[in-house]
């Protein structure tokens, strides 16, 4: 099968490959790129582990062909972290043992920091629909939905600070 | 918060209520201390290393055909087709495993037969569930071996199915195994049948027992399918090399079963197999099954090339560890006084394609909570065209409390007690006999019981209309099995610490920081390692709740020898005996002379050299663990939708190495039991085929669906351990289904005996009410 040579943005910084039509951002990711944080669950885009930011919008990676990262913005679980310090959500589930396997939790690390750049301030309703998208079957969600509103707190403290 | 059994609140009173409690009754340095887990940061950041993400150079992918038909004859395979296409590289079937010898293999969580392990890894002669293995093929890309695995053609002359207990145990019902007779009391029937075996317990005279009591309930009750659930699909690669020796890596709950089993499938020595451990994304009991690891072997010895294998979600549904479907009878019989006269059961569990359900543990557990004098279980372990059965989270007992907790619920309605007090009345303590015969050690039902009467949830108003709260008593056994641990100090006082036990959910840490209480270090002082099975002593799976509990008592084991190595070490020093030198956290003192262990592993060079000490434990001492809800619902009278309001989990952990892990613990183990009992079922067609084998359609609970879980950790230390660790893992998911059935029965005077309890069911069972 003929390959596609894809210019994108992964993590701010400039990333290209080549691509089969059939693969997903998530075979380019993991297979191609090398960048394994991000899981695949069930390739169907019913299990949020494979969660990534595109354009501003979190997707499921399985869901998006590689050839459609094309000019895009990327940012993967890898990318969360600022330099050397963990952003506040990495923080708040390490401190509130918001992860046992852990397979999930790339997903959840970007689709909460996702939220949080939108809602600073989320009630942990708010927390719970944006996160119905990534399942975790260790937790029980309890120490996940607890982190993400600490590490929202975390971010207000910073900003005032 | 760390609180007393005599001050729940820590604030001098009973009533202040804390999301998450810990009665604590022993006060550690470092254990019961909540340090942030060694592997972590990996984990936040995307670099730890899971099994789907190893790539060796010049690795084949393969895809394995599975049968689309519940039960068929394979009369021919074909891979001729498949064979040609280019980028294929080989194909397997079970012609190329080395046939099955006739005997039993530990596969983990007990023994079965090594002809049902080897069928289930590839079809062979039949295929017996949907989704069975039948070939594998490699090729340069899974996209190719996808394609190719479709190719390979199967003639397959459809049979028969049977999908339930009750059906595979009729007479003339299709028998999935001409050669499978029932174990039945010391002997084998004549006649093939379905039933792999049927097992009893007595204690007393049930008959007896039934007589003397003014209240006897009598409930059947049946279970669906249910699987695991783990996030990370099953995965493996495999070499091998020129020199013989095979090396594997995956996610696995037990590196040395996979290396074992192999050894035994393939007929090779285990010192030519070395297993690699990948962090594993979820197991539940689900991960100690092999299913793909020969496969890759034997394709990577056909093509001198790592050979990596991955489920997808599909295959993981159909191929792999499902739980139980039941049907399970109980009649309870209590005189008016409120004392339980009597207990019966009949459990009848499908084993899926091969015997072992898991209806023993079932069976064994059911009436556990209890102090009863006649008591009679009967156990079925019944074979049906669903996929082998896989351990799961305390397995066959959740299904047994469903039945066992309604009825008893029930008598204590009808007697008009309150149904925690009438359990608390009733409750086993140390010397009560099971049905199965183990007298109990020091356990801590009653403790549980009355955390549950004493909690404020418990009293609570439900604050609304078509809501009600229902509570139930689970029971587990937890295991031991044998573990081992190396503790190498280095020259600035930090620890390393290898050890074979997968770490499926903070268990580097909880072993760690019991080495830490020992040696007087902080728990981030250790440095914990999960290694291949080259590198370190044999060790079981992580399962059975038994890794805190027993890896940790080898790393507390290894850590004493490491101090009585430190105290020889300080003793060359000062010229004294070694008997001479005390020592009490971290600190070694000899006729008022003292130095820390850090300052004595920095002098090690010059004391004998490096400090190393290595433990191998087998326990005996393991402590089982009860576990309770307090459940608040509210059925959706229009829609039979039910609602979790609020959830309490109550569980005697004995001690609570790391709370904020065994919380954890607690709250997905509730959660699993939420979804079990809510959502989760095999839709199985006719056709014996499965539905919905999707996680939009298998539907597990999100965060949406779901309140904040409370717990309440009692901690009746377990004599048996150094630090009275019981294990917690398993018992959380057993009240849940019974819990949230007394609680519908509550809000809407229906009695659900059949799961799952979705909204068609309920609203069912409204309507005909």
């Amino acid at each position: 099968m003929r390959s596609t040579h894809v210019r994108t943005t992964i993590n701010g910084e400039a990333a290209e490959f080549l691509c089969e039509p059939r693969q997903s951002l998530l075979e380019v990711l993991r297979d191609i790129l090398r960048l394994t944080g991000t899981k695949e669950g069930c390739n169907d885009g019913n299990c949020g582990a494979c969660t990534v930011e595109m354009d501003g919008r979190i997707v499921p990676a399985c869901l998006v062909l590689g050839v459609e990262a094309e000019g895009a913005e990327i940012l993967t679980v890898e990318g969360v972290a600022r330099g050397n310090r963990l952003h506040e959500v990495q923080s708040a589930f390490l401190e509130g043992a918001a992860l046992q396997c852990g397979v999930c939790t790339p997903g959840f690390v970007v689709a909460a920091k996702a939220l949080l750049d939108r809602n600073p301030d989320p009630t942990e309703n708010e927390v719970r629909l944006w996160l119905a998208n990534n399942l975790c079957r260790c937790t029980g969600y309890d120490k996940i939905v607890r982190s993400v509103l600490d590490a929202a707190s975390r971010m207000q403290q910073e900003t005032a600070a | 918060m760390t609180k007393t059994a005599n001050d729940p609140a820590g604030n001098g009173s009973r009533t202040r209520y804390e999301p998450n409690m810990v009665l604590a009754t022993q006060q550690f340095d470092v254990v019961g201390t909540r340090p942030v887990r060694h592997d972590g940061t990996d984990k936040v950041t995307g670099r730890a290393v899971y099994g789907a993400d190893v790539q060796l150079a010049g690795t084949l992918h393969a895809a394995t055909l599975r049968s689309p038909h519940a039960h068929a004859k394979i009369v021919g395979i074909d891979s001729s087709e498949a064979e040609a296409m280019e980028g294929v590289y080989a194909v397997v079937t079970a012609a190329d495993l080395p046939p099955a010898e006739d005997k039993i293999v530990d596969v983990g969580e007990g023994n079965t037969r090594l002809a049902y392990v080897h069928g289930n890894i590839l079809a062979s002669g039949k295929a017996l569930y949907e989704g069975h293995a039948v070939a594998a093929v490699a090729a340069a890309s899974p996209h190719l071996a996808l394609e190719a695995a479709k190719a390979v053609k199967v003639d397959y002359e459809p049979l028969p199915h049977v999908l339930t207990a009750p059906e595979g145990m009729d007479r003339g019902a299709p028998l999935l195994h001409d050669d499978l007779r029932t174990k039945e009391f010391g002997t084998r029937s004549e006649e093939p049948s379905n039933v792999a075996e049927h097992v009893r317990w007595t204690k007393g005279d049930v008959e007896a027992g039934f007589a003397a009591a003014d209240v006897v309930v009598e409930r059947t009750f049946d279970t669906a399918t249910v699987h695991q659930g783990y996030i990370e699909p099953h995965n493996v690669t495999a070499l091998w090399n020129h020199d013989g020796r095979l090396h594997i890596w995956c996610s696995t709950q037990g590196a040395f079963v996979v290396r074992d089993v192999t050894s035994k499938i393939l007929e090779i020595p285990v010192s030519n197999i070395k297993v690699t451990p990948m962090e594993i994304g979820g197991g539940f009991g689900g991960k100690i099954p092999l299913y793909m690891e020969p496969v890759a072997a034997l394709l990577s010895k056909k093509t001198a090339r790592p050979v990596k294998m991955v489920m997808s979600r599909e295959e993981v549904l159909l191929g792999t560890g499902p739980t139980a479907g039941s049907h399970v009878r109980v009649k309870v019989g209590a005189s008016s006084d409120g004392t339980i006269r009597a207990m019966d059961a009949t459990l009848a569990y499908e084993a899926g394609a091969y015997p072992g359900s898991f209806v023993l543990p079932g069976g064994m557990c059911i009436f556990a909570a209890y102090d009863c004098d006649n008591l009679s279980v009967d156990c079925y372990d019944v074979v049906v065209n669903k996929p082998s059965c896989a351990a799961y989270r305390a397995p066959g007992a959740p299904q047994a409390a469903f039945a066992a907790e309604q009825v008893v619920d029930e008598v204590a309605r009808e007697l008009g007690l309150d149904p925690a007090a009438f359990r608390l009345r009733n409750a086993a303590k140390e010397g009560t006999r099971r049905a199965d015969g183990p007298k109990f050690r020091r356990v801590g039902c009653e403790e549980v019981l009355q955390a549950v009467l004493d909690h404020p949830h418990y009293s609570a108003p439900l604050g609304g209309a078509n809501r009600g709260r229902g509570i139930a008593v689970g029971f587990w056994f937890n295991v031991g099995l044998e573990s081992s641990c190396t503790l190498n100090v280095n020259a600035n006082g930090t620890v390393h610490l290898v050890e074979g036990s997968t770490d499926i959910g903070g268990t580097r840490t909880s072993v760690a920081m019991q080495a830490a209480e020992v040696l007087g270090i902080q728990a981030e002082d250790i440095l914990p390692e999960v290694v291949d099975t080259d590198s370190v002593g044999f060790t079981s799976v992580t399962g059975g709740s038994r890794t805190t509990f027993a890896t940790g008592w080898a790393a507390h084991d290894a850590a004493q020898k490491v101090v009585a190595e430190m105290k020889a070490r300080a003793a060359k020093l000062w010229s004294v005996e070694p008997a001479a030198v005390d020592h009490a956290k971290g600190v070694y003192s000899s006729n008022g002379q003292s130095l820390t262990f850090q300052e004595l592993a920095g002098q090690s060079s010059r004391t004998g050299g490096p400090v190393s000490a290595t433990a191998t434990v087998k326990p005996r001492g393991v402590g089982g663990s009860f576990s309770a809800n307090i459940v608040d619902v509210e059925v959706d009278p229009e829609t039979g939708k039910v609602d979790i309001l609020r959830f309490t989990a109550v569980q005697d952990v004995g001690k609570a190495v790391h709370p904020s892990y065994v919380e954890g613990q607690m709250q997905g183990g509730s959660v699993q039991g939420i979804g079990w009992a809510l959502n989760e079922e095999y839709y199985m067609g006719s056709d014996g085929r499965m539905r919905n084998s999707t996680l939009l359609d298998y539907r597990m609970p999100t965060s949406l669906d779901l309140p904040m879980i409370d717990t309440c950790i009692v901690e009746v230390a377990n004599p048996g351990h150094p630090f009275g660790v019981r294990g917690v893992g398993e018992a959380n998911i057993i009240p849940p289904l019974a819990a949230i059935a007394n609680a519908i029965h509550d809000a809407a005077g229906v009695r659900m005996q059949r799961l799952p309890m979705n909204p068609a069911a309920v609203w069912s069972a409204l309507a005909a009410s």
